[in-house]
């Protein structure tokens, strides 16, 4: 800084500290409603301090779930985990496929099939909600992992991406590789591969994140119980009867919900930062 | 841009871009032109017969007062979200970006809600915010605020702009953190070496050279409000009290599956295109001409 003024420095840290606590305040609430039983969050004077029955009511999250739906978050947290797994790895690999044949290859239409691929990139699949639900359930992938995970990975960012960072790559390595005597195929392996292992790891990372937070979608197509994902198994544990809401497994139920993607931005915080900015270039 | 050196032969990469070509034909294009298709058309009420009505479906749109509402909710509602969101995130970036120690913990602290889905976020903030055994919702009507987002729309609205702001901090703060830190020293000291003081250099130097970054997330968060925060609104208030949070695009959907409504939603998915599709030309435009510099 330019010059060194405490009181500056003491403000930033107040500042910051007070932005750290709103931000952890609704978190920690959850996290100390999940260690308590129904009555004690009921009567509205909920201690900030964990209660203890934080054994009781994850073990019955997981394994048998709210009274209503009786469906174990195990179950869902499943689901919610093959769809994210499928979102990451689908996209990565049509897009890695696709960035590669437009880079390095001239072939007719080449051109054409990048905008074809690139428009995508405006239209999130809120907006074409129930013609999109009206051809997955054509195709008979109501309540398959299919059905959720295949209009999610129609999208450029990931082909963008991927072209991106081939287009910094010397065009040397090609030619060498050719030299070599390698086709396309050996190209692709031995140096275009080990050279996209970040952008790899980075584009997971955002799609993961991505995929375990889908809402709209699995709400949509998902009817049967055994399909339900995390995050729409937690609204429904909610009813507007405040009655029959457990607000304590409700609760748990967010807290797990949130473990995976957060660990995934907390350890891979590198790969998550270099991911987030590069997709939105 | 363009590659020097190429591999030879067109049956591979037409090959190797077929998968994602037939993804995004299936569930993008066709999908995409069946909802302007559907906008001209009109379902009987078993959806076995429909017919072509021109524009109609988009006359009946506009006299509706329930889509002039949506219109407006929507419009409070991001430009709440996209100005708390900003602001909050412009001034931790600042204080971020000075030279203090644990500058980076406070960074990971900071970015984390990202990763927390959106409509979690409303669960949390709904659970806070009880009006009868929320830890902050409670003690509002014990002290006499008549406080109640189930039955009230501008707590309802409240509630909704607190949780998707709370959400959508940590992004912008990212990206405000680094538009200051590729600012050059050498111009915030110029400055400084001037005479200005922190204020005078942060409004005069720093916030014009930002400006790049804040209309890009300016753009984004719009983006994000229109449509990620579906999520919070079904979860916190299911578009009610009477309506009154009922954005656009939580419109298309009740419309379409409550009210099978099919032609009138198609005709609403067809405008909010529009409107994407502007936001995004917008963007880039000024992305390119780098605003202010």
């Amino acid at each position: 800084m330019v010059e060194n003024r405490p009181f500056a420095q003491f403000m930033a840290y107040l500042t910051l500290v007070i932005g750290v606590l709103i931000v952890a305040f609704p978190v920690y609430l959850a996290i100390m409603a999940s260690t308590f039983d129904t009555a004690t969050i009921i009567n509205g004077n909920m201690p900030l301090i964990p209660g203890d029955q934080a054994g009781e009511n994850y073990s019955r999250a997981l394994f048998y779930g709210g009274k209503l739906a009786r469906e174990p978050v195990a179950m869902m947290m499943a689901n919610s985990m093959i769809m994210a797994l499928g979102i990451a790895f689908g996209k990565i690999l049509i897009s890695i496929l696709s960035a590669f044949a437009v880079v390095y290859f001239q072939f007719p239409f080449r051109k054409t099939a990048f905008w074809v691929i690139f428009i995508t990139l405006m239209l999130p699949v809120e907006v074409r909600i129930y013609p999109t639900y009206k051809i997955v359930a054509d195709l008979g992938l109501l309540d398959t992992y299919t059905g959720l995970i295949m209009p999610l990975i129609a999208s450029a960012t990931g082909t963008l991406l991927f072209r991106q960072f081939f287009m910094t790559i010397p065009d040397e390595l090609l030619e060498a590789s050719k030299i070599d005597g390698a086709g396309a195929f050996r190209f692709f392996k031995d140096t275009l591969l080990p050279l996209s292992v970040t952008t790899i790891a980075a584009l997971f990372v955002i799609q993961f994140i991505y995929g375990w937070n889908q809402y709209l979608w699995p709400l949509l197509i998902t009817t049967q119980s055994s399909m339900q994902t995390i995050v729409i198994g937690i609204k429904k544990m909610i009813t507007t009867t405040d009655a029959l809401t457990e607000w304590q497994i409700a609760m748990t139920t967010a807290v797990l919900a949130m473990v995976p993607p957060v660990l995934v931005v907390i350890f891979m915080q590198r790969l998550f930062v270099k991911g987030l900015v590069e997709t939105e270039k | 841009m363009e590659k020097r050196a190429h591999i030879s032969g067109w049956t591979l990469p037409l090959l190797l871009i077929l998968p994602q070509m037939a993804i995004t034909v299936i569930f993008f294009y066709w999908p995409a032109s069946q909802a302007i298709w559907q906008s001209f058309l009109r379902e009987d009420a078993f959806g076995l017969a429909s017919e072509f009505v021109g524009f109609e479906n988009y006359v009946a749109l506009f006299e509706q007062p329930e889509y002039y509402r949506a219109m407006g909710t929507t419009a409070i509602f991001s430009s709440l979200v996209a100005f708390f969101s900003l602001a909050v995130a412009l001034l931790l970036a600042t204080q971020a970006d000075k030279n203090i120690r644990g500058g980076h913990a406070f960074k990971t602290l900071l970015i984390w809600p990202y990763a927390v889905a959106p409509a979690i976020a409303g669960v949390l903030w709904m659970f806070m915010f009880h009006p009868t055994l929320g830890t902050l919702g409670r003690p509002l009507n014990v002290m006499g605020y008549n406080w109640n987002p189930m039955l009230d729309g501008k707590d309802a609205m409240i509630l909704l702009v607190l949780s998707a702001t709370w959400k959508h901090v940590s992004y912008n703060f990212l990206f405000f953190l680094a538009g200051l830190q590729a600012i050059p020293k050498s111009v915030i000291e110029a400055g400084a070496i001037d005479g200005a003081g922190p204020f005078r250099r942060f409004w005069t130097i720093i916030f014009p050279l930002l400006s790049p970054t804040t209309f890009f997330l300016l753009v984004v968060t719009i983006v994000y409000v229109f449509f990620e925060t579906f999520g919070i609104i079904d979860a916190v208030t299911g578009g009610g009290p009477a309506g009154q949070t009922t954005t656009l695009v939580y419109k298309v959907y009740a419309d379409g599956r409550l009210g099978g409504d099919l032609g009138g939603s198609a005709a609403q998915s067809v405008i909010l295109m529009v409107i994407v599709i502007a936001l995004t030309a917008i963007q880039f435009r000024y992305v390119e001409r780098k605003v202010q510099y």
